[in-house]
Order: structure tokens, then C-alpha cells, then sequence
């Protein structure tokens, strides 16, 4: 049966991709909820509680607030510890009980802003979809309202200064690019976020912000004068394109795992950003137009070279992704994604699924001789599979935190794992 | 490129905790006892969770309950922290879960999604348990789902499995019983009636087991009385044997409204020993306990030696550790002031004790202490400013703290505590000088506090069975 669970995990919940998206860039987020969310949250989907002093609460929702509609508590509630505290913003993300009262979530927002000041977003997270929803939406909201409009004028004046001397600015300026999507809850905190912002950096790139871990709220808010954007989970996509649609920002979706990906992504994001600079001066639409259609090419569709799935992957969909193309690139071995999270469409390829109950992933493994997946799936592997543990942070939080491999900067040991 | 190169980069660009404090000069919530108010001492907003996850949560206690298996159904993001509670307890063969989806609260389909959530998992486990506990959420509070029906037609369907209702309602916490009070009832609803036996006793509610040496324990097993408790048992008929009990002890005061529940359905009788440090009210409460039972009280020259036991304890502990401020919180005991009072009493350096509420049964020592003592402070653990607290203190670069549970042992930022949830089984007076042991131990001793406090549920392991 759809919906149960005999044995395995459940991924971390929109509301907790909210705070996790959120977290260093010097707000207070709030979940509006009773109790339990907050310690879930800090307990398990938050590596980065004991180091950095970051506002995530609760606002104690009791039944009677609920079920009168008594904003005014929550809304009288902000207001003091925005006084008291002084965030940056402030985010308002929602649970099920505030789902089934009709909690308006944009209009508290706009209320809560007005009498504080401080900008304020409302996110309709319900509680019941996986943390890339949540965390797309916080991501997407940054997108449309942090990021300012890059300045021409001293951006050009500041390039010519700097490359007095120089014989071709053209050849000599660096590709700016923004990382976006990365979240503790698909890249833990081993190092793979700057993992990727020193690949980028040692290859030439200039890295203008990585959403969001490891920039501040004004690199963020500077992310407008990339170049191109690499999104590293699906959790970046829409923001992604609300950046494309703004500033004309091609995107690629990928993670630099293993050589020859690595390869194909610098040369893509290469081309992307040329194309951008020759597309100054057009229309947004036909930006967005031809943007979009380098875009369907960018997301590896490899053909299928043998009929069966040797390897299966279960996991969030970019990362498992570019996991897959790392071993079928690198080992020639076809792999099978099983996507448990949400994924837009255009991203997997047609022999992947987006599958995210037991019993359907259970189905799906059927055929396949090697999963890689987290270890609290395995019970659910068939027993002559071999079982390659890929701890997720989204999936089993900090239980097998310190076995979770870099594989951006390191992939080779585990791809030896897999020669069969 | 090579590695090393990209080593150096990434070296470099590595996050530095610079941003470690993002608001700076927070005042931290606290408030001299003499001007708190009762029973909240600080209002509180928005609320604030330290990462001091000793105490037991609804998974860890239902675990008690040998061979139960326990199914929650509920939205992602209350499931989240249940099921890697029981995974981080290696229960996971004990543990299922339902998942609400949003379509479910259009669909009008709550209660069929529960009966054959449950069904299905039932179907699908290796071996059938004798108990399942369901777990139903806020969501099925506020949707009006029928309950009844539900665990009627799942016994009708399962007929050889006891059922019990469970709850994860959070937002029920300040109507009626607290979650935890009702946890601690559930424990006790799957007992089958029995003939009772006058010579056993069931102590009740509990998360961690009574201690052996406790004043409670020997009083009974010297008056030959079979002790039953669920933190001893290790089959489901073990369990049910706790049904003869014709008496029922509780000590921890959300126990309480359980014992009085299993008296109502099993005949026997509830009795509620007063959970104190006042040597007065201890032998008052033992006493009246041993004529319920119809035991022998404890005589005279014995109280005046354990007393005199608990007083030397108490010195040798003061002379160990001189004026060392002390703070203590809600998490170590359900009597956080009226500890504070009797280390006061005697010379201690009691500066702070953490908690949000003044408990019932603290009153007295409250009261007292705001005549006697009102430069004691009292500081929330769930006020929004207390996110800063532990830097603060380590900013402030104070000298030796000794902390009495978890959480003051985390706002202190010390790693001079006591690490003990719940009362640790403690009850008397061997609470009074086993306290004052594990104050020296924690004074002499550091340990890692960052790395303690995260455990969940601490001592579970130890006390709930796998199947």
C-alpha cells in the first residue's frame, strides 16, 4: 500500500527545507506549529546548530489559537523578538495544522513587515512533502526579492580598472557563477559545498554566491551579476529560473562527480555563459527561450547502453543523477535513479523514477545488482543485491553523518566499490 | 587539476565560524525569583529548542512495552522525528509509520487510511505482535476522525492484537492531560484484568527503572513484596503479569493521572508517593505509603540514619566543591527548586535553575525560596533569547559551573554536569545523597557535554527490549 513505510525512514519535511535553505544567511525562521518540529529540526536536520548561532523557532501554536484564528499572538509574538533580536528578515513556514486552518501565510507576512520593518516572508510549506519543496520555495523567494539588479555602469567601470594593463579583458575576465541548491540535508557538511566552489575557482571560475552554505545574505543578494548558474540539487531549479527569467542567467543542473562530469560541466557552463554574453541587449522572452532549450540538453540523457539496470540508485534526483553519469561515465555500467524527493520534469532521464513510497522503490529494485543508497534502506534490498551505503542526510539525519563521503572532491573509492 | 591543488582551495574557502554569532549583546531571559511570577516565571513568544535531547520522547517510552510494535501515523514533518528516534534506538523492526498527504485532508479518507495503513503493515511484518501501538496526530484532532471506529474495527480485524490509542497531538498540550502524562497512562491500558495480589506492588510510569538502593525498592523487598515495574520486563507476559499488582506506586508526577486510570480499570489501588527533597515530606509520603500497602513503616532510628547519612554526604560534597556556582534544571528532576532549596539551605552556591514553569508540586519550595533566597534566578529554556545563551556564557569566560542536568549543563556551557534525565530512578532520601554523589563525580570529572546532551532518550537503550 502507497503511503506506509514497514521499515524505512522519512525524508525531511518542507518546513525543516525552509529553515535548512535559510539558516546562514542571518534571519529568524519560524515554523508555525505546536511543538516538536523545532527539536526535530535541530536534532536532526541541522549539522550546523552548535556552530552557528541562527534563529530557528517555533511559534507554540495551542489549540485554541488555532481554531479561533488568533494571529494577532503569532503576529505580537514577532514583533517582540524582532525587537529584541534584530534578524535580517524574517520567515514565516507553515506545518499541517496552519494547512488546515487556512493560515494565510503572505498576508501575516505582509502584516508582520509592515510593523517591524524588517522584510518578511510567508512560505505555505504544509508539512507533507519532502524538504526540497520547502527549501526550492525559500531559495525561489531569495530569487525574487534578495537578489538586486546588478549595476552595469560600475561593474564595467570596476572590470576596466581592474584589467588596466591587460591586453584582452575579454580573454582574462573570469566566468562568474552563483552554486545554488546546496543544503546540508543533500551535501552534509563534509566539505563537498566548497568542494565544488574550489573546483570552480581552481578552473577559472569566479564563484559569486553558493546557496546557502558558505555566503553571506549580501553575496546573495549579488548574485545577479553571474554569468551562469550551476544547480546542484533540485532544490536550486526554480530559483534558478526565477534568475534566468530576471537577469537572463543560463543554469545548468549538475554536480561535478567524477572526471569526465566534471569535464562536460565546465565546457556547458563555458558555453552557457558565452552565449549569455553574446545575448546582451535581447529580450527577456528570447533569453529565456534559447536558454531553455540548452537547458534540455544539459541534464546528461545518456542512451541506454544495455538493457538492464545494474546499478540502482535511491536518493534526491540531482545528486543521484550525477551520481549515475559518474559511474556509467567513468565504468560503463547503466544505473537506474529512484528519485524519493520531488524533481521537475526535464531533469531524470526516461529509464529513472520518481518513486517515494516503500512498497513502489521495494518494486523497482527488482533487476538491479548493486544499490547504492542509504543505509536505512537496505533493509527493504533484496537479499542477493549488493548493498553500497550512501548515508543522505535528508533521510537518516546525523546517524551515519561522519560516513558520508565526498564525492566531489574524492569520487574514485567509491566508484571502486562498484567494479563488478 | 590536481588534488592537492584543490585541497588548498577548498582549505581556504572553508567555512570559518566567524558568523558564529549573528546577533550580538542579546540580553539573556532570566529573573531574580523574589519578582517571578507563578507558575511562568518569564512569558514566553516564540519558543526556542536546545539541543539537550536527554529526556524520552513518546517513541521511547511506548518502546517499554516488550514485543509491542509501534505504528505512527502522521504528516512527514511530525514522522521525521519519531521514526529516526527509533532508528537511532535500533528499533527500527519495531517501528512503522502511515504518511498523511495533503490529498488525504481533501479526501475525507483519514479513517480508512489509518485502518488500512495499519492492516497493511501488520500484513507485511516478519512476525505478528501481541500489542500494536497506533499513534494518530493533530491532524486527526482537528479533522474530527472517529477513533473508536478505527480500534474497533482494527480489533475486529486482528483479533489475537491488543490495540492501544496513542497520540502525538502536540497541540493539545495545554488542553486536558499533557502528551506526556498521556504517554505514561498508554503504558498501562493493554494490561487484561487479573486476579490481584495483595502481596504485589507495580511502580508505575516511569521511563528509566527505580533504583535498586532506593529507599522505595527496599522498603518493599523487605517486607517480602513483589515489586513489578515495566522497565524489568523483558516479554510481552512478563508485562501482563504487572496486571496482580494491588497497588500501583507512582513517583514521578506525570505518572500520576495514568495510576489513577489503571485503578479505575484493574480494581487495585493508585498511590502517588510525593516526589521531595524535604526529609520531613519524604518520611510523611513513605509512611502513608507502607499503610496503604499494609507494610511496616520505616521506624525511627532508621529515618534519623539515613538522615544523618544524607547530611554527611551533603557536607563532604560542599567541603569538595566550595562555592563553585551551581545552576540546575528542569530535565534532572521534576523538583528542580525544591533541590535548589535544600543545596541552599546548606551553603551551596545556587545561582540559577532553568525551567518555564513552575510545577504544582513545587509551589512550597517556591514560595519559600522568594522569601528566603530571592536573588536565585530563574531563566526559560524555551524563550526565544536563550538561542544565544550558551555563547554568552562562553563569551563571558566564566570559571567552574557545576550543572544539574542537561540543559543547564548546555546554557552553562560547562563540562562539569550531572547527566541524569527524569529523576534517574531516584527516589527518598537516596535521591537526596546519590544527588550529592554525582555532584563530586561531575565537579572532579569533565565530560563531553556537546556530544551527551544530543542523545535521545538517555538510557533507552539499556531499558526497552528488541522483539
Amino acid at each position: 500500500m502507497k503511503q506506509t513505510s514497514r521499515i524505512t525512514s522519512t525524508y525531511s519535511a518542507d518546513t525543516m527545507g525552509v529553515c535548512s535553505a535559510l539558516f546562514e544567511l542571518g534571519g529568524m525562521t519560524i515554523m508555525h506549529d505546536a511543538s516538536g518540529c523545532n527539536s526535530t529540526y535541530t536534532t536532526h536536520d541541522e549539522p550546523r546548530w552548535y556552530d552557528m548561532d541562527s534563529m530557528v523557532y517555533i511559534s507554540a501554536l495551542t489549540e485554541m489559537e488555532a481554531i479561533m484564528g488568533d494571529d494577532e499572538k503569532l503576529l505580537g509574538d514577532i514583533e517582540e523578538a524582532v525587537s529584541d533580536l534584530q534578524p535580517k528578515f524574517v520567515a514565516i513556514a507553515g506545518t499541517p495544522i496552519p494547512t488546515m486552518t487556512g493560515f494565510d501565510f503572505e498576508s501575516v507576512a505582509a502584516v508582520a513587515e509592515q510593523r517591524t520593518g524588517v522584510p518578511c516572508f510567508g512560505f505555505a510549506t504544509t508539512g507533507m512533502n519532502t524538504y526540497i519543496h520547502g527549501a526550492s520555495m525559500a531559495f525561489e523567494a531569495l530569487a525574487k526579492s534578495f537578489v538586486y539588479e546588478p549595476d552595469k555602469k560600475n561593474e564595467d567601470a570596476s572590470e576596466r580598472s581592474s584589467h588596466d594593463g591587460e591586453n584582452d579583458n575579454n580573454i582574462n575576465k573570469k566566468i562568474k557563477v552563483n552554486i545554488i541548491g546546496l543544503t546540508p540535508l543533500d551535501f552534509s557538511i563534509n566539505d563537498q559545498d566548497s568542494s565544488i566552489a574550489a573546483w570552480l575557482e581552481a578552473e577559472g571560475f569566479e564563484v559569486v554566491s553558493r546557496w546557502a552554505m558558505g555566503s553571506s545574505a549580501d553575496e546573495i543578494a549579488g548574485a545577479g551579476s553571474a554569468d551562469v548558474n550551476l544547480v546542484v540539487s533540485a532544490s536550486g531549479i526554480a530559483a534558478a529560473k526565477v534568475l534566468l527569467e530576471r537577469f537572463g542567467i543560463p543554469y545548468l543542473v549538475g554536480v561535478p562527480i567524477g572526471r569526465n562530469q566534471k569535464e562536460c560541466i565546465l565546457s556547458d557552463l563555458e558555453e552557457l555563459s558565452e552565449e549569455k554574453r553574446e545575448s546582451e541587449g535581447l529580450c527577456p522572452d528570447v533569453l529565456k527561450s534559447e536558454c531553455m532549450v540548452e537547458q534540455a540538453d544539459i541534464t546528461y540523457d545518456y542512451p541506454e547502453r544495455k538493457k538492464e539496470d545494474l546499478v540502482a540508485i535511491i536518493g534526491e534526483g540531482v545528486t543521484s543523477l550525477a551520481l549515475a553519469n559518474a559511474i556509467e561515465l567513468e565504468l560503463d555500467i547503466p544505473t537506474k535513479v529512484i528519485c524519493a524527493t520531488e524533481c521537475p520534469e526535464g531533469i531524470l532521464r526516461s529509464k529513472d523514477r520518481i518513486l517515494p513510497d516503500e512498497e513502489d522503490i521495494m518494486s523497482a529494485l527488482g533487476g538491479a545488482v548493486i544499490v547504492i543508497a542509504d543505509p536505512l534502506y537496505k533493509p527493504i534490498c533484496p537479499a542477493e543485491t549488493k548493498f553500497i551505503s550512501l548515508p543522505h542526510e535528508a533521510f537518516s539525519g546525523r546517524l551515519y553523518r561522519s560516513d558520508i563521503p565526498n564525492l566531489v572532491e574524492n569520487s574514485g573509492d567509491f566508484l571502486k566499490m562498484l567494479q563488478i | 587539476m590536481r588534488l592537492t591543488e584543490i585541497q588548498k582551495i577548498a582549505d581556504m574557502l572553508k567555512r570559518v565560524n566567524e558568523n558564529k554569532e549573528i546577533v550580538k549583546n542579546v540580553e539573556i531571559p532570566s529573573i531574580r525569583i523574589a519578582e517571578a511570577g507563578f507558575p511562568q516565571p518569564v512569558k514566553t513568544g516564540l519558543e526556542y529548542a536546545s539541543p539537550a535531547r536527554g529526556t524520552w520522547n513518546i517513541v521511547h517510552t511506548g518502546m517499554l512495552i516488550p514485543e509491542a510494535h509501534e505504528i505512527f501515523v502522521c504528516a512527514s514533518c511530525c514522522l521525521r522525528g519519531v521514526v529516526l528516534t527509533a532508528a537511532e534506538m535500533n528499533a527500527m523492526d519495531r517501528f512503522s509509520t502511515v504518511e498523511i498527504r495533503e490529498h488525504n485532508l481533501l479526501d475525507g479518507d483519514m479513517e480508512e487510511l489509518v485502518i488500512e495503513g495499519v492492516s497493511d503493515i501488520i500484513n507485511k511484518l516478519p512476525k505478528r505482535p501481541p500489542a500494536v501501538l497506533v499513534y494518530t496526530s493533530c491532524v486527526h484532532h482537528f479533522t474530527g476522525v472517529d477513533l473508536d471506529m478505527i480500534y474497533e474495527t482494527l480489533r475486529e480485524r486482528f483479533p489475537d492484537i491488543d490495540f492501544t490509542d496513542c497520540y502525538m497531538n502536540p497541540i493539545m498540550r495545554k488542553s486536558g492531560m499533557t502528551p506526556d502524562q498521556l504517554m505514561r497512562s498508554r503504558l498501562y491500558m493493554l494490561l487484561h484484568k487479573r486476579e490481584l495480589n495483595s502481596k504485589a506492588v507495580a511502580i508505575i510510569g516511569n521511563d528509566l527503572p527505580t533504583d535498586e538502593d532506593s529507599d522505595l525498592v527496599h522498603m518493599l523487598e523487605r517486607a517480602d513484596v513483589k515489586v513489578h515495574e515495566i522497565t524489568s520486563c523483558k516479554t510481552y507476559e512478563e508485562y501482563q503479569e504487572m496486571a496482580e499488582s494491588s497497588v500501583y506506586v507512582s513517583y514521578y508526577p506525570d505518572a500520576a493521572p495514568g495510576g489513577d486510570m489503571l485503578a479505575e480499570r484493574l480494581g487495585g489501588t493508585h498511590f502517588a508517593l510525593k516526589y521531595t527533597y524535604d526529609y520531613n515530606e519524604i518520611d510523611e509520603t513513605f509512611a502513608e505509603l507502607a499503610k496503604v500497602i499494609d507494610i511496616p513503616a520505616r521506624k525511627q532510628e532508621e529515618i534519623s540514619e539515613l538522615r544523618a547519612f544524607c547530611e554527611k554526604e551533603l557536607e563532604e560534597t560542599l567541603e569538595f566543591i566550595g562555592n563553585t556556582p551551581i545552576s540546575i534544571d528542569y530535565t534532572y528532576s521534576p523538583r528542580p527548586l525544591g533541590l535548589a532549596l535544600l543545596l541552599l539551605r546548606r551553603g551551596f552556591n545556587v545561582k540559577k535553575v532553568y525551567l518555564d514553569a513552575v510545577a504544582a508540586g513545587d509551589k512550597p519550595a517556591f514560595e519559600y525560596l522568594q522569601k528566603k533566597f530571592p536573588d536565585l534566578e530563574l531563566s526559560p529554556t524555551v524563550h526565544a533569547g536563550m538561542r544565544f545563551a550558551q555563547t554568552a556564557s562562553r563569551n563571558e569566560k566564566q570559571g567552574k559551573v557545576l550543572a544539574i542536568g542537561q540543559k543547564a549543563a548546555y546554557f552553562e556551557n560547562t563540562n562539569h554536569f550531572v547527566n541524569v534525565v527524569e529523576g534517574g530512578g531516584m527516589i527518598g532520601y537516596e535521591a537526596v545523597y546519590k544527588t550529592a554523589r554525582l555532584m563530586r563525580e561531575a565537579f572532579e570529572n569533565e565530560k563531553d557535554m556537546e556530544a551527551l546532551v544530543g542523545i535521545k532518550g538517555l538510557g533507552c537503550e539499556d531499558t526497552c527490549c528488541s522483539v
